[in-house]
């Protein structure tokens, strides 16, 4: 089956960045595909490139960013939601004048129709979030 | 198959547990995952709800049980699964209805 | 392009939370997508639709004018569930009055909310192929 996942909530701040990792984990090893992980609302921040979390403890984004490499995966981060909380690619910093960026090896920023057209072009669309 | 309803929040927080019963129809599935795994425990008003609640079955994430230690306090009626049940889950039902 | 039915689950009252604004804009650009579109507001998520909504003194944008614009969008299946209401002591009343136009009965005004009670919804919501919570 063809899975999207909708991630709402920022990593660590609440369980939903962790459970939908492990769901997306899981449903790639039992075979599935997953059409496209999209975060929105604070869920923007999972693809942050300058997080540094303790050693002892998972580091999301980068969980994020490696399981997107090993699968080929689509992390869509919703420009909406990217440009209010200041997540920024090379080309959007460009375009809005910032000489930093942030967004992480392995997302890429899209819009809200990336979204629509996960629930339209997947089997199912299972929504993690606070 | 109809819906899978998942729950992350503990009954005691909110009413999102009573909430998602009023909407699982018969043949659904309600999935208790997060801190939602509270309202699989025994000796709750959650608890109950779930033994009288008919037609719906109910499933926990274990591995949420687990990191709450709660393993040993699990009620009756409630299957537990492990991430991949819950890809299962979601694959052998319709839709999902995620109750944040 | 397949038709799906889509639904937006609607529980969160308006700007404690930004759910529910950022919720409205999924809506908007899914518009374009031409779905089977319903929105369902549920528990506190009533409040997002009542009327009479003046931010200005906490210095948030008033964004419920952008409710009634929903039936220009051919988002017109707009459930608010009974129970929600009468919990909080609200009517039809208290809520904006969303209209959209039936170009198939001479652009018709009709009414886009329908007051279902929860057993009415869960039904609908049970037909959906997705459901959106924010």
């Amino acid at each position: 089956m063809k899975f999207s996942i909708q991630v709402n909530e920022g990593p660590y701040q609440h369980q939903a960045a962790d459970s939908a990792y492990q769901f997306a984990k899981a449903a790639i090893a039992a075979g599935h595909e997953i059409f496209r992980v999209f975060f929105y609302h604070d869920g923007v921040n999972n693809a942050t490139k300058l997080a540094v979390p303790p050693q002892d403890d998972r580091d999301i984004p980068k969980l994020w960013s490696e399981l997107a490499k090993e699968n080929d995966l689509d992390l869509v981060v919703c420009i909406a939601a990217a440009q209010r909380r200041g997540m920024m690619d090379v080309d959007e910093a460009k375009r809005q004048g910032f000489e930093d960026n942030n967004l992480k090896e392995g997302f890429r920023i899209s819009g809200l129709g990336q979204l629509i057209e996960a629930g339209i072009e997947s089997d199912r669309l299972v929504v993690f979030g606070a | 198959m109809g819906l899978l309803h998942t729950v992350n929040k503990s009954p005691f927080e909110s009413n999102t547990f009573d909430i998602a019963l009023g909407y699982a129809k018969e043949g659904s599935t309600v999935l208790l995952i997060e801190d939602g795994v509270y309202a699989a425990t025994t000796g709750t008003s959650a608890a109950d709800k779930i033994k009288n609640a008919s037609g719906v079955s109910f499933a926990v994430l274990g591995p949420d049980l687990q990191a709450r230690g709660l393993e040993g306090k699990l009620a009756d009626g409630i299957k537990v699964v492990d991430y991949d049940g819950f890809v299962s889950l979601v694959a052998e039902h319709d839709s999902v209805q995620s109750w944040l | 392009m397949a038709v799906k039915k889509f639904m937006y689950v609607n529980r969160k009252a308006p700007y404690g939370t930004i759910y529910a604004l950022e919720s409205l804009e999924v809506v908007l650009i899914g518009a374009a997508f031409d779905q089977d579109v319903s929105l369902a507001f549920i528990g506190d998520g009533v409040y997002e639709l009542t009327k009479g909504q003046n931010t200005a003194g906490i210095g948030q944008k008033n964004f419920s004018p952008t409710y009634a614009a929903l039936g220009d969008y051919d988002v017109n299946k707009i459930y608010v569930e009974k129970e929600s209401l009468e919990e909080r002591g609200l009517t039809l009343d208290d809520l904006q009055h969303l209209i959209w136009e039936d170009e198939d009965e001479d652009w018709a005004e009709k009414d886009s909310i329908r007051l279902v009670s929860r057993a009415e919804l869960a039904d609908v919501m049970a037909e959906q192929d997705i459901c959106l919570s924010f």
